[in-house]
């Protein structure tokens, strides 16, 4: 049977598939939620500072995998194994070769951009589900491999590797907690710009156009393969970047920060987001960040329980994610200018 | 003569977009009629409300009895078969398997034995290939499957749409002369949504056509083919 | 030469546990389309029902049917009351659920049964079987079962009525539904039988794994590898291909220096993604061809 027409004739979904050009929030709104982090700290402690600071990472994290998924189509459960790879590219070079730890950053980047690329290659044969399990056998694989006893000199092993949290600089009068969220802030600004600009430009439409039919795409020119790879490889950077921060941010790196069970928090934050909306990366890591939490200060017996009622409730009342929200909200403001 | 399927004052919506404008229509029991009209102007929506596959308002009325709010597939146990545009063959089945599955709502096990022979008579290609996985069939074969699956419910009414899509002209007119002595002999009321007007109108008694969501026109086939200005601008021939 | 028999026997006997994991998950498959992360919790939760009935002093094969009972009945209240409002939802976003579903049965049975490892017991009881130390009676009649499961499952998709309504349902759901298929009630049919082979492969395992909530973390693992490596539409496939898992693990643990326990997962997934590679619908699956 044809593809075409019986997609001409199915029904439409619930909510309308986002506009290309909306994968972005309005400039205004996104000036007005800048201005708000940047003056945020000021108003509270450093722990919080901290988590909100953690929230940014794990949503450049989330926002990596919805590159991939959202923009490529391709899915992958491995995210955990290049976060791994970026934070100990950081932890390795600050420890072991005293390097600034802005200088790091870069590195853990083009680390996991290479190694996401080198993956990607083999990875073009699989799609779906195939891709998932080999992804997924990525990320199991990566704690049980930085613990193997030849790296030990380098990763610590087991044990993992302590940092020392670097002070703000210029002798600026602000905690290192404080300090490392706008450093982080700064960070977050500029990839998420680079990751609208980059879906918006030729290249994204040509990545979009692979997650909307593999094959018309290929018929159009489009090197389905090259992109494809590239997808895995850019996703797998911003990645590797995010851990770098992470390690910077926690001081700690351990194997067992980063099994499998980050993969699948990533991936529930990008459900929660909306998949492919990347604003919503930062909605859905403030999720995976503090509802656990929350779902803990519940009960502390059934939190597991309680977290999962709490994610079936998003998902009922939201299917579509964070982006439905902003759609039904985008409807409403309109009725009201009317 | 009276009237099987009474559809009246039907709107249709995609989401928010509204397919269909206060479409009515009724088809008398035993005829066969064609839903002519462009791209896009309600066709294969028009059908679908019918088996309440698509958000619709309005009264569609079955034997008197109203569908609206029945399942698809309760419609389609009343006696509705629904030849959908794209045949909907199952093409990992066989092709025996495809016509086991348009008997699958029936209780009678002897009889569906007794059928699958019977559609193997109308349509000796599908005999040759019983075993055979449905998706290695051309696309004609397939379109006699999903016919041959539709029949094997028994349906007092079947709904074809567009069945001449994709077909060599050769292949259209065998299908075509089969609907036409399905019609006769088996007594089944058809509806069939067609963009290749000539052929439709020589096949069928009675015809409505539709622009943008509405019946601009209807009446008898022949009628309706003779009439140069409908021809014209309505039909493009 | 013995040491590698020995490895290949005692891959079998580990074998069939994933095979027994394999042939629910494919059931599953075929049902839904998707691959239900929460199958694993699922059959756990089952085999601490079973515990459960045998402790009140229920009689095993009385435990047994009526743990399947049970679990049938519990799998369509799932699908209805979580994933029935979720039908129009995205794959992903029943993905996420899936998680959810993990997440709350894995937490629930610790609550009410506690983390500690609990004994239960095998109807075919533990000597050696034939002999060999390395198969006991248990194994053979879990190899046995898993066998007499796939026959069964055979005989059901491709001779009855519901059988073939049911794939009908899970290739073509629009097309099921324009021959008279209440599709939507397949599903929950599909989640019980599912969940009732589940049952019956915790409980098949529990006596070689014990009794505990997160007893079914690495099993299911192993069983999507297989149903994967035989090809998600054969449950043939996916019972040979909890056989190869055992082997092939057994054999890396045994040849491959430095691999250890905590590497031969990794080692039996990547071996899998090579196959896939080059098969990319599996051993035994039927390819999908795509039109435009």
């Amino acid at each position: 049977m044809s593809a075409a027409a019986e997609d001409a004739v199915t029904e439409a979904p619930a909510v309308e598939a986002v506009p290309k050009r909306a994968l972005s929030l309005g400039t205004g709104v996104s000036l007005a939620i800048l201005a708000a982090a940047l003056v945020a700290p000021i108003f509270v402690k450093n722990f919080v500072a901290f988590q909100m600071t953690m929230v940014m990472i794990y949503g450049l994290a989330v926002l990596a995998l919805n590159i991939l998924t959202g923009g490529s189509g391709q899915f992958s459960l491995g995210q955990s194994a290049f976060y791994a790879l970026g934070a100990y590219t950081t932890a390795v070079l600050m420890e072991n070769v005293n390097m600034n730890y802005a200088l790091t950053l870069p590195i853990a980047g083009l680390v996991s951009f290479g190694a996401g690329f080198l993956f990607g290659r083999p990875a073009l044969r699989l799609s779906g589900i195939y891709l998932a399990l080999a992804t997924f056998a990525l990320a199991v694989a990566m704690p049980q491999f930085l613990k193997l006893h030849f790296l030990e000199h380098w990763t610590g092993g087991v044990q993992g590797l302590v940092i020392i949290k670097p002070d703000a600089p210029f002798g600026l009068p602000i905690s290192q907690d404080k300090w490392l969220y706008y450093f982080t802030l700064a960070i977050t600004v500029a990839i998420y710009v680079g990751s609208i600009n980059l879906l918006r430009s030729r290249s994204g439409r040509a990545l979009m156009s692979i997650r909307d039919n593999e094959i018309a795409a290929s018929a159009m020119g489009v090197d389905v393969a090259l992109y494809k790879t590239l997808a895995f490889g850019v996703s797998a950077g911003i990645t590797g970047i995010a851990g770098g921060l992470s390690a910077i941010v926690v001081a700690f790196v351990a194997p067992d920060s980063y099994t499998i069970n980050l993969a699948i928090a990533l991936f529930l934050g990008m459900v929660v987001g909306g998949v492919g909306w990347l604003p919503g990366s930062f909605v859905g890591a403030a999720f995976i960040i503090f509802v656990p939490n929350i779902a803990e200060s519940v009960s502390k017996g059934l939190s597991g329980a309680v977290f999962g009622v709490l994610l079936f409730i998003v998902i009922f009342l939201v299917p579509h994610g964070a982006r439905q929200v902003a759609i039904v909200a985008q409807q409403l403001i309109g009725k009201l200018r009317k | 003569m009276t009237s099987m399927l009474n559809v009246r004052d039907l709107h249709a919506y995609y989401g928010q977009v509204q397919a269909l404008y206060g479409l009515s229509f009724s088809l008398n029991e035993g005829s066969l009629t064609t839903l002519l009209g462009a791209n896009g102007a309600g066709k294969t929506t028009t059908l679908r409300a019918i088996c309440n596959m698509v958000r619709s308002t309005g009264a569609i009325e079955f034997d008197g009895a109203p569908l609206s709010g029945k399942s698809t597939e309760s419609i389609v146990r009343l006696g509705i078969a629904h030849v959908p545009q794209g045949r909907g063959t199952f093409t990992t089945m066989t092709v025996e398997e495809n016509l086991q599955l348009g008997a699958i709502s029936r209780k009678d096990t002897a009889a569906i034995a007794s059928d699958i022979e019977r559609m193997y008579e109308h349509f000796p290609v599908l005999k040759e290939r019983h075993t055979q996985q449905a998706g290695t069939l051309s696309g004609g074969e397939q379109q006699m499957l999903a016919v041959a699956r539709a029949l094997m419910l028994r349906p007092r009414l079947m709904l074809l749409d567009e069945p001449s899509f994709g077909l060599a002209p050769l292949v259209v007119r065998d299908l075509f002369k089969i609907l036409g002595k399905i019609n006769r002999e088996d007594k089944v009321t058809i509806l069939v949504v067609e963009q290749n007007a000539q052929l439709a109108l020589e096949l069928a008694d009675q015809a409505y056509v539709i622009e943008t969501g509405r019946i601009v026109m209807s009446g008898n086939a022949s009628d309706i083919a003779t009439n140069e200005d409908v021809r014209k601008s309505y039909l493009g021939y | 030469m013995e040491l590698f028999i020995n490895q290949v026997l005692a891959g079998i006997s580990t074998g069939a546990i994933y095979a027994c994991m394999a042939l629910a998950v494919v059931m599953i498959y075929q049902a839904i389309d998707h691959l239900n992360f929460a199958q694993g919790e699922m059959a756990m939760f089952s085999t601490f029902i079973a515990w459960q009935l045998m402790q009140w002093g229920v009689p095993y094969w009385w435990t047994f049917l009526l743990t399947l009972a049970i679990s049938f009945a519990g799998g369509i209240l799932i699908e209805r009351l979580l994933f029935k409002p979720l039908a129009k939802a995205p794959v992903l976003t029943n993905v996420a659920g899936f998680i959810a579903l993990f997440a709350i049965i894995n937490s629930v049975a610790g609550l009410t049964w506690d983390f500690t490892i609990k004994e239960f017991p095998s109807p075919f009881g533990s000597s050696a079987f034939l002999g060999s130390r390395l198969i006991s009676t248990h194994q053979a009649g879990m190899i046995g079962v898993t066998l007499l499961m796939l026959v069964g499952l055979y005989l059901f998709f491709q001779f009855t009525r519901i059988g073939l309504a049911m794939r009908a349902a899970a290739a073509l759901p629009e097309s099921a539904r324009l021959v008279g298929i209440n599709t939507s009630w397949m599903i929950a049919l599909g989640w019980g039988m599912a969940a009732a082979i589940g049952a019956v492969a915790g409980i098949l395992i529990a006596p070689v794994v014990f009794l505990e909530p997160n007893m079914m973390g690495g099993v299911l693992v192993y069983g999507f590898a297989a149903a994967v490596l035989g090809g998600l539409t054969s449950p043939l496939g996916a019972v040979i291909g909890g056989f190869l898992m055992g082997v092939v693990e057994n054999l890396a643990g045994t040849y491959i220096p430095e691999v250890g326990n905590e590497l031969k997962l990794p080692i039996a997934l990547a071996l899998i993604i090579v196959v896939l590679v080059f098969k990319p619908a599996g051993l035994f699956g039927r390819a999908i061809i795509k039109r435009v």
